[in-house]
Order: C-alpha cells, then structure tokens, then sequence
C-alpha cells in the first residue's frame, strides 16, 4: 500500500521529522488562499507515482495568482493513469543542498538496508556509486553512533535513525525522502516522502490502513478485490482461470504462444481455491472474452473442488461460449468425472492442446 | 534440502483440516512423521502421532526432530518458526503465503544464527519420489511424481506440478522436487537448489522452473556456468504486464529488473536451455541426452 506524499508526511512529523508547512487542498480556490497565508509556495499534483516533476505535477509559485493558475492546471490532470484531484501547497525552503535518505527491505540480503546519498533530487537511479549502504540487523536495530559512522553528520544521522523507527513500526517496505534538504540557514526539511506499507502486515497497522491511496483498478478488479480475488485485466479476448500464480502466469505465456491475447490473469490458487463459482462470474462479467481455458494443476488447491465450483457456475450461469479444460494433480479423477458428466465435456491432456483449442476458438 | 526417508518430520498445525489432510497423505507415502504440535492439544494423538505444545517439547520427549514444517496462518508464523529453530531442526519448511516481510527477516535472522535452513515461504514443499515428502505437493500421484534422475527446482507448486506432469509423461522421473516458493525473500534460492543437485550423485539432468520478478534467476545463471550437469529452464511470466504484482509478491517487474528477457538472457549466456512452454521441458531434457 502506497501512501501519498501528504500523508508520508504526516507520519514523518509524527516521529520528528521536519516537514515544511503546508496544507492539502481540492480546488484553485483553496489553493490561492493557502498560498496567501504560506507565500512562495511548491504546488504539488497528490498521485502515489514517481517523477511527478516531469510530469508537470510540481509547480513552483511566487504569488496567490500564479498559485490560482497552477493549481487549476494540475488538478485534473492524469499522472501513470492517476486522475490528480488534490494538490499540496507547501511553503518554499531556501535550499543548500539536496540528499537522498531511504530505509528498505533489502531482497537480496534478506534484510533492511538504510540507504544516503549526498546527492539526491531527481535522477538519483542515474548514480548509484555516490549511495552509501548501511546493512541492518533486524533483531538488534540500529543505533545513531551506528549511523554516524558512516555518514559522518549528526543532523543526517539523526534524521536516519527516525526513519529507521517509521520503517520498523509501521512495517514498510520502503520509506524514502528525495529531496532531503539542507537548508541555507542550518537543519534539514523533508521535501518529499515515499512511504510504501506491506500489505501482508496491514492486519497489524489500523492507524495506517485507511490511509493508502487509492490504487488504479477498473471495475472487473474493483470487484476482484471485494471478492478477495487477485485480478488483473488484460486487453486480450481469451479468458483465463488457472490456480497458483506461477500456472496462471504459465497459461497466460502459452497462449501469446500460440498466437492469442490472455484478457486476464485470475489464480484462486492458495486459500482461494474455493471460491471458483465467483471466480467464474468475474472472467465472463469481461464483455471482450470469447473463448476460456480452464487450467488446473493441483498441489494445496484440490482440483475436485475446483471443478465443482466451475461447473456449479456453469450450470448456473449457462454461457453459450466455449471452454477448455486441462485439469491435473491433487482430486483429478474426481475432478475429470465431474466435467465429463455434468458438463459432457473432454478434459484435454496437455495444457498447451487446450491452450490450442481456445485460441483457435477465439478466433 | 533433499528430504529423505530417514528424515524425521514434525508437523507444526497438524490438528487443523490442512494439517491434518496432508499429514495423512505424508504418512500414507512413507514419511516419517513422528509429532505434531499445537499449543492446546498437547498430550492428544492425532493422524497417529503424539501432539506436543511446542516443537521443543516434541523434540526432547522424541529425542532430537530433522524437519518442521508448518501450516500456520501469517500472525503467528514467526513465533512458530522461532520455537523450530529453537528446537534445532535441520530443514524448516514454512508453506505460508502472505507472513508480514518484516516477520520473514526476523526468522531469516534467526534460522542463520541457529545454522538452520528454511525453504520458503510459500513454498509447496519438497517431494522425493518413493521415499517421503514434506508440505503440500502431490507427491502420491503417480502420473506426477515417480522417482528417477532429474532434479526440478520451482518457484511455484502449481507449475512444478505441472512440469514434473509432463516428465513422467515422457518417461522420465525424478530425483528430488525442490519448491522454493513464491515469496520476495527465500530461504533457500534457485542457487541453493542446483548447488544441491549437483552434488547429487542421483541427479543426472536439471530442470529450473522460474519466475519473472527479482533476481534469482539472474544469480542462478551465475552459477550454472560452473554445473556440469545439462540444466533446462522454464520462465513464468513472460506475457505479463510490467509493475503488477502476478499473484506471487515476489513476481513484479519494476523497470528491466525482474523482467523475463533479462532472465532469460541470463540464463542462456550461462549455457542453460530455456524453453517456451511447460512440454518443451521434456523435450529439452530428452534432446540433451538425460
């Protein structure tokens, strides 16, 4: 879960870390008059995207008229497929030096890692040997005189070590200020904030799970979601219904393969794999389906099942397109005499001879 | 992180429907499941073995466990790793999917200054074909799993399924399935599984079954150059969308990294045979002389 920079300020503040004055508004109106109180103000678009100034999404403003007119400019506008509907007027720092701080979930060593670069600001992928790494052990923490070892500055050092505790209280994954900036007359204000939660951890962060924004979905994965079902639509015509991520990303590969176009990913693999009737509704509710391909190989997920919810489904919902199953592993007999008598269909024998007949069907 | 049958196996969770379903069908196959464990059933028998109130209890009234392997929900998997590895087992296969990352450091932190090796999270578990199994594979399927020469390292449980389906069916067997789950941070990485198969006298041929997403395959590939034993891989992914996450968490692309054409090119570069579907697997393996 991705939090907007306003609100990864929030938290920042909350654990004493400067923030510029600022205020979040929805209309230019509210924006001009928040520029008045602030005077030379950043407008900032609110969307959880990355290089939002390329974009166009920051505006820098010297006066309430300029500040009207940038913000009429950015609300509205589309951001990586973001509709932008507040912006943050935030008070102008004046500024010495720009750096980069960051805290995150290190993949390859398996643990959290505090990152600084002394040069931060837009492009700071494009200079990866100025970063200073500082690997942490996860049951001891981190201690400032730690920190100060290697950055060699008590008010970084400090700033680091607040945001190590935001990373380890709030179960981030990432938590990053870019710009950190130095300012002329002494201290250090956090221009922007990145604050990514582990959604596998929200259970144990109420104060924060209401908090995320919104994340893109169209209706199909809207409902996916309400449904507890990971679903992604795709622009392909062949409906896809397989159990356990890396099968169904398979079947998705198989039919670019053969020459057609997934219209989904959906696994009800792990504890979903109950929830196959639902499942179905959703990749028939897409209008662009004409063929499905019924994939299952089972491990945890019992085939059987499955196959009962599919074909309950079937016969509720009786749609007139056609469908392709390939069924395998754990409940497959039963699974195989389920489809055959209740739907009198023939499961095929290799996945990829199903694949076939669905794209060609599709066609 | 070849089990054997020799292995003796606790299953933490084991009174749950899970638990109690798949350590039926690891008794029935021939593992040596010796006890299980759930904090408020201590002292029952179950599924025919003694249950215990934590592993350590079992493993000083049983005298000493090589395996764990847990159906535990997210909240409480640390915990029930922690008590593992304090119990000193060899092999802790945590099947969980969706434990908070930071809980699955802390046991990463734990199981190494412990010298205990987890495979997983969310892994599907580890099948010796005619000697145990451990976790949720279905191992007892013999159009599945038989035993043989070739050693399968997957990601996912549902398509090393399915790839070890398409061995048998083109007449091969296998040696040892190693899932290694679908988790960002695993215990044991692709790496860890050839290095395995290599030294494995019975492994005559390798077959990886990756996924998009991080960089294991890529770190893998560094490794294959040196294995003398022909290596064939599948890649899962390569018709997905960049910047979603596949289901797996560990399965994003964020920019080039994680992508299927990096892998691949990785793994090509270090002599491996990269297919592009599941049934080419066999075919590979076949034209390679296993």
């Amino acid at each position: 879960m991705d939090l907007e920079e306003a609100e990864g300020k929030r938290v920042l503040a909350e654990a004493g870390i400067a923030v510029p004055p600022g205020e979040l508004c929805a209309d230019a109106e509210a924006a001009a008059a928040a520029a008045e109180r602030l005077g030379p103000c950043a407008i900032k678009a609110q969307v959880p995207a990355g290089k939002r100034g390329k974009a166009g999404g920051v505006r820098l403003v010297d006066n309430v008229a300029d500040a009207r007119a940038a913000a009429e400019a950015i609300l509205g506008m589309e951001i990586a497929g973001h509709r932008v509907s507040r912006v943050l007027v935030e008070k102008r720092a004046d500024i010495a030096q720009e750096l980069y701080v960051a805290v995150l979930n290190d993949v390859e060593s398996r643990a959290p890692l505090i990152l600084f670069s002394a040069t931060g600001g837009m492009d700071i992928e494009d200079n990866p040997e100025a970063l200073i790494r500082i690997p942490v052990d996860i049951m001891q923490g981190v201690e400032r005189k730690q920190i100060f070892s290697r950055v060699q500055d008590d008010d970084v050092s400090d700033v680091l070590a607040r945001l190590y505790d935001i990373y380890a209280r709030t179960d981030a994954e990432l938590v990053e200020i870019n710009p950190l900036a130095r300012l002329r007359g002494g201290g250090l204000l956090a221009l922007d904030c990145k604050l990514t939660i582990d959604d596998a951890a929200l259970y144990r962060q109420p104060g924060l799970a209401g908090r995320g924004a919104r994340e893109k979905l169209s209706a199909l994965e809207e409902r996916g979601r309400e449904l507890g079902l990971k679903y992604i639509e795709l622009p392909g015509d062949i409906g896809v219904l397989a159990n356990g991520a890396g099968l169904t990303m398979t079947t998705m590969d198989v039919i670019e393969h053969y020459g057609g176009a997934p219209a989904n990913f959906l696994e009800i693999g792990g504890e979903a794999y109950t929830k196959a009737t639902a499942a179905l509704e959703l990749v028939l509710a897409n209008p662009r389906v004409k063929s499905l391909i019924v994939n299952f190989c089972g491990a945890f997920a019992r085939t059987d099942v499955m196959a009962e919810g599919v074909v309950r489904a079937w016969e509720t919902l009786q749609p007139t397109l056609p469908v392709f199953f390939s069924v395998h592993g754990t409940g497959e007999e039963e699974a195989v005499r389920l489809i055959r008598e209740r739907l009198e269909l023939e499961p095929f024998d290799r996945m990829e001879d199903a694949v076939r007949a669905a794209v060609a069907a599709a066609r | 992180m070849i089990v054997r049958g020799g292995d003796r196996v606790v299953v933490q969770g084991i009174t749950g429907r899970q638990g109690s379903f798949w350590t039926e069908k690891m008794l029935a196959y021939g593992t040596r499941v010796v006890a299980g464990v759930n904090p408020r059933r201590a002292g029952e028998t179950h599924c025919g073995v003694p249950v215990f109130a934590t592993v350590r209890d079992a493993a000083r009234s049983i005298g000493g466990a090589d395996v764990s392997v847990m159906f535990i929900p997210p909240a409480a998997a640390l915990e029930a790793a922690a008590d593992a590895i304090a119990a000193g087992v060899r092999l802790l296969v945590v099947l969980t999917e969706h434990i908070p990352a930071h809980d699955v450091m802390r046991m990463h932190a734990l199981a190494a200054a412990a010298g205990c090796r987890i495979v997983g999270p969310n892994t599907a578990g580890l099948v010796t074909p005619g000697e145990a199994f451990v976790g949720i594979m279905p191992a007892f399927n013999a159009r599945v799993f038989r035993p043989g020469d070739i050693g399968v390292v997957s990601r996912s449980g549902s398509l090393g399924t399915l790839v070890c389906l398409s061995l048998v069916d083109a007449g091969y067997g296998q040696s040892a399935f190693i899932g290694i789950g679908g988790d960002p941070m695993l215990g044991t990485t692709a790496t860890d599984a050839l290095r395995a198969f290599e030294a494995d006298e019975r492994t005559s041929g390798i077959v990886l079954v990756g996924e998009i997403g991080g960089t294991m395959e890529e770190a893998a590939a560094g490794m294959i150059a040196s294995v003398c034993k022909p290596v064939v891989a599948f890649i899962a992914g390569r018709a997905s969308p960049p910047g979603k996450k596949m289901g797996h968490a560990g399965a994003i692309v964020m920019g080039s990294r994680g992508s299927y054409a990096a892998k691949r090119g990785a793994l090509e570069a270090a002599g491996a045979c990269v297919v592009d579907t599941p049934a080419a697997v066999a075919e590979a393996i076949k034209r390679l002389g296993c």
